[in-house]
């Protein structure tokens, strides 16, 4: 940040702080300093950003969004739109919150060149350029200009910089989730919402208490001397009652179906953040009340504050906000801030107090205020004005579950429909009505104690509806009684105060003024809704919490309807503004390896990210890996490949049911290829299945598709055929798998077998044998072709993965034994012809379109997608897999190239292409509109380049080993 | 997300399940459907704003297909049972 000179350094550092107060959060033994703006600042531990800078005499903290005014301290706390900064690499931190660290580096967001003299501050002077709608006036049209809008746009636009990084420094992950079920979650700890954290407690439910702010207390940690005792006697009740968690400096976000509660946890070391996803049975609302700012010219002058702003300064940081201060007042809690400011002792040069008709006009200055114009036209010397004009119940969570505000206007203010609230969500304290601490506190205790009754009979009627071991029902205690009477709480009457005589600013967030709204309603925006989105009032960082009380209050005012009429609009999740980091939290996700995965890292396997699992693509060289596996002998690691274990006598009709092909008689010993089809007729997933035994059958699909067919095969059995015995177990696991493959594999597995006769006559090609390997019992072996290759398939118990493939690879030595990757086993299967579904295949291959004609057995009684593949035969025009041969043996075209026809028409794609080592030339699959996918049929290929290259539709899929006679050796 | 209480394992998060879809008409016979017939068993669906009857699957739970009736609107599930046929007390 360059160093300019902004406002002038205070000159006594701590100017404006205060002698010692009662209730005070700042440990003045503590004392740091930290940067704002490229000056050294002192705190004391305990300040916020905000109270630290103004204990220092600190006016301006930012400038507002669209004429770029310089703003101050308007509540003081996380919602204050004024004081919203950048901290070292983090973006949009609540200066109004957020705790002074030693050291951080705190700089003004969106001020150019500097926060006194900012350039932008220019569109106040061209004010009538900016009225509401002027984005969607202006840059409509011409619609090619957009991006040179865009791009100016953008650095009128508010936030700072955003971290290259989601971890904190030192590495530790900046975010993390956890999940909690508790029985009661109170949302607000003020002295309601603690007495019924308490009194649910008592009641042995187990209880979350998240408060907002670093402490407990809510508005009695800056009352009087009373307030204090109650806030320390409530406070050691806390601490002395088991089953209470409290979350501090901590916000609920959200509340959804079924008591879904988000809350996020925020400053924990090293500045992370956490979600917790809280599954509550009784939620409790003690979300308190806010301070509503009055609508008057001069408004947004930093000066003008909330009675709550100054008595959080006053009060917990020992900070003299003014010297010269005029108080409005129309509520008990502006009486006493008038009086907290004369003990602070600033100079309360006059109290206008709205309940005898009193009202401010407007205030006046411009980088602070100088004076107030009051009622009467009389004006007024100050450097502070302070607004205690009215209260806004935050019902957010509330409304959330469903509940529909109603404005009252003896109290000024929208409340919630407590009668009608859904049993699951409660609400205690000022949101509810007002009342003394007394009356406060014996509201929360019963809602408590009421709330941890409905968690009870919640967590009882979950466990009536689920299964019961025999005996347990007995044991239950009684059920607690029906309801326990929670008392009134009575809203005060309170005068409706909500725009002075003239205009200012409505929502300081976005810098809509109560004239804006005006012009809004006359431009036929009359709906809250309308004009809230048109003037964008309330759609800014506070999130209407401030200001939609106010932009009603004036849209009725300007349409000439009641607020009531007018109504409020809508509150959706999140309360709070919450980092997407947060949102996101720690990745998760699961990697899998198989049991071979040590020895692959130690010979150098590149690896390859397949779903879930981390394979060896090759081991350096997949050309060579390819040509070992045709000359000699080669092993791959296909542990990936889905298992399923088949079990009892239906299992035949399973089979017939799911694959295309014809499964009624296979006999033991013997396995055979299948291809699934879903019900549209699409390729779903293919493999081999092998009868082990009479009843006994191991089913393999692809890698991708084994928890897909796995819960196929049990969606079947129990939605359509739950008569039927068959027993499904995954196995993939269970088992690690080895791919013996090549020309030598018959000697190689010879060695390692202890009990199986693997000559061809024994052990012939689409065979299986179950039998001990390399010392190791209870292994299956089934004799299949994926590579075009004589090739056996050893599956053995996983723990003995690794020493089979050990054993494989010393036992080969002489035979030129390598190990291969996917790489060169995709070559190898392309070279033979052999699709893979999902590759060669998409969301909308058939089963004749992927040139499995000769598998599909239409007169079967019934399989799945049957229907469709009969349809498909019948119409014909479609797809159909082909293998293609470039004219130029050297190319190797791209997968998903496109083809095109002799009209420039696309009419099909590459789907696999690599080079074959084994032939010398490229060699590819291709869907082909079926009208040219006859043998001979030359296409184009379309290069990156724009040009095209010829291609020839091949007689077969397979361009090694025609007649399969490797495989049958 | 909802809760839904699986007659197996109890009341559990619905993030737990697989939302199969809702249940319409049964699967025509393959051998007689009109391709109209199958079709509108493949894809047609009545969407209702109110109580329906759906297929849920307890994917990380006990693996049973069940058949949930909820109401659309409100997310109230009225019953949860095996979609087998399987009870209890077998």
């Amino acid at each position: 940040m360059t160093v300019l000179r902004e406002i002038g350094r205070a000159p006594d550092p701590m100017a404006m702080r205060l002698d010692t107060r009662p209730g005070e959060v700042v440990d003045r033994e503590t004392a740091f300093t930290f940067y704002w703006n490229g000056h050294s600042y002192p705190a004391y531990e305990g300040d916020t950003i905000a109270s630290a800078l103004a204990a220092c005499g600190v006016r301006i903290f930012s400038r507002s969004f669209k004429y770029h005014r310089p703003r101050g301290l308007l509540t003081a706390d996380y919602l204050d739109p004024g004081c919203i900064v950048q901290v070292d690499d983090e973006p949009n931190v609540r200066g109004g919150h957020r705790l002074a660290r030693p050291g951080m580096t705190v700089r003004p967001q969106d001020t150019w060149p500097s926060l006194a003299h900012d350039v932008k501050a220019a569109n106040g002077l061209l004010g009538r350029f900016l009225g509401p709608g002027f984005y969607y006036k202006t840059f409509i049209r011409p619609q090619s200009l957009w991006p040179t809008y865009e791009r100016v746009l953008r650095r009128f636009a508010h936030g700072g910089e955003v971290p290259a990084t989601a971890q904190a420094p030192g590495g530790r992950p900046r975010y993390d989730k956890r999940f909690a079920h508790p029985d009661v979650l109170v949302a607000g700890a003020g002295p309601a919402g603690i007495a019924a954290a308490v009194a649910a407690a008592r009641s042995g439910a187990q209880v979350v208490l998240v408060e907002e702010e670093h402490s407990l207390g809510g508005h009695l940690r800056w009352g009087g001397p009373a307030d204090l005792t109650a806030l320390q006697e409530l406070r050691d009740l806390v601490g002395a009652t088991p089953g209470i968690e409290v979350l501090t400096n901590s916000v609920v976000l959200g509340r959804y179906d079924d008591n879904w509660v988000a809350v996020v946890q925020r400053g924990l070391a090293g500045g992370a953040e956490r979600l917790v996803k809280a599954r509550v049975k009784c939620l409790v609302v003690a979300a308190g009340l806010l301070e509503r700012p009055y609508v008057f010219a001069g408004n947004d002058i930093p000066g003008v504050m909330l009675s709550t702003a100054v008595r959080r300064l006053v009060n917990l940081y020992a900070v003299r906000p003014g010297t010269r201060a005029v108080v409005l007042t129309a509520n008990p809690e502006g009486d006493a801030t008038a009086e907290d400011l004369t003990t602070a002792g600033v100079q309360v040069v006059h109290v206008e107090d709205a309940r005898r008709g009193g009202d401010v006009v407007r205030a006046f200055g411009r980088s602070g205020v100088t004076a107030v114009e009051v009622a009467g036209g009389r004006r007024l010397e100050c450097d502070l004005l302070v607004t205690s004009v009215g209260w806004t119940a935050p019902v957010s969570l509330l409304t959330m579950a469903g509940n529909i505000p109603r404005y009252d206007e003896r109290c000024a203010r929208f409340r919630p429909d407590v009668a009608r609230l859904p049993s699951g969500v409660m609400a205690t304290g000022g949101i509810v009505g007002d009342g003394s601490t007394a009356e406060l506190v014996a509201h929360g205790e019963a809602t408590g104690r009421e709330a941890a009754n409905r968690a009870d009979r919640l967590a009882r009627e979950w466990r009536t509806m689920a299964p019961q071991g025999s005996g347990e029902g007995a044991a239950r205690p009684a059920p607690r009684p029906e309801s326990a009477r929670i008392p009134e709480l009575a809203p005060q009457p309170h005068p409706e105060l909500f725009r002075g005589a003239t205009h200012g600013i409505v929502d300081f967030s976005e810098d809509v003024s109560s004239k804006d709204l005006f012009t809004a309603v006359a431009e036929g925006y009359r709906y809250v809704e309308l004009a809230k989105r048109y003037t964008t009032a309330t759609m800014g960082p506070a999130q209407g919490k401030l200001e939609t009380v106010n932009v009603v209050a004036i849209v009725a005012e300007a349409t000439g309807r009641t607020i009531a009429e007018t109504g409020t609009t809508t509150w959706r999740p999140p309360y709070a503004p919450v980092t997407l980091g947060a949102l996101a939290g720690r990745s998760r996700e699961p990697r899998r390896v198989t049991p071979m995965q040590p020895w692959h890292e130690l010979h150098g396997a590149v690896p390859l990210v397949a779903g879930a699992w981390i394979r060896p693509d090759h081991y350096g060289d997949p050309e060579s890996e390819v040509l070992a596996v045709r000359e000699r002998v080669g092993i791959i690691d296909v542990t990936p490949i889905g298992k399923i274990d088949l079990r009892g006598p239906d299992v035949p009709r399973l089979l017939n049911l799911l694959y295309v092909n014809r499964w009624s008689k296979l006999d033991v010993g013997r396995v055979r290829y299948g291809v699934m089809c879903a019900e549209d007729g699409v390729v779903l997933d293919d493999g081999v299945t092998g009868r082990l035994d009479i009843d006994h059958y191991l089913m393999s699909t692809t890698s991708s598709g084994a928890a897909t067919v796995w819960e196929w095969a049990e969606r079947w059995l129990q939605t359509e055929h739950p008569d039927w015995q068959v027993q499904v177990t995954p196995v993939t696991t269970a088992y690690a798998s080895v791919n013996v493959a090549g020309p030598r594999s018959r000697e190689l597995v010879q060695r390692v077998v202890d009990d199986i006769d693997v000559s061809s006559e024994a052990f012939p090609y689409m065979a299986v044998r179950v039998g001990q390997v390399a010392g190791v019992a209870g292994c299956v072996l089934w004799r299949i072709g994926f590579t075009g290759e004589l090739s056996y398939e050893l599956h053995i118990p996983a723990s003995y993965g690794l020493h089979l493939w050990e054993r494989l690879l010393e036992q080969g030595r002489d035979l030129g034994v390598r190990p291969f990757g996917v790489e060169a086993q995709r070559i190898l299967r392309l070279e033979k012809g052999h699709l893979i579904v999902g590759q060669d295949t998409d969301g909308l291959t058939r089963a004749f379109s992927a040139g499995l004609a000769g598998l599909v057995k239409l007169d079967k009684d019934d399989f799945v997608g049957m229907p469709e593949l009969g349809w498909q035969r019948e119409s014909g025009d479609d797809v159909r897999l082909v293998a293609l041969r470039t004219a130029d043996p050297a190319l190797v075209p791209h997968e998903g190239t496109q083809l095109i026809d002799g009209n420039d028409r696309i009419c099909g794609r590459i789907t696999s292409s690599r080079m074959s080592p084994t032939l010398g030339r490229s060699v590819c699959l291709a869907q082909v509109a079926e009208h040219l996918a006859q043998p001979g049929t030359e296409v184009a290929i379309r290069l990156t380049d724009g040009g095209t290259a010829v291609a020839t539709v091949s007689e077969h899929l397979a361009q090694v080993d025609l007649q399969g006679v490797r495989l049958r050796g | 997300m909802i809760v839904l209480t699986c007659p197996w394992c109890g009341a559990r998060d619905s993030e737990e399940f697989g939302y199969v879809g809702e249940l319409g008409a049964r699967r025509p016979d393959p051998k007689a459907a009109t391709p109209a017939q199958w079709r509108s068993y493949l894809y047609q669906r009545a969407n209702i704003a109110g109580w329906t009857s759906e297929r849920w699957y307890h994917r990380m739970g006990c693996r049973r297909f069940l058949t949930v009736e909820r109401d659309t609107t409100t997310n109230e599930v009225r019953s949860v049972l095996d979609a087998g046929g399987l009870a209890e007390d077998q």
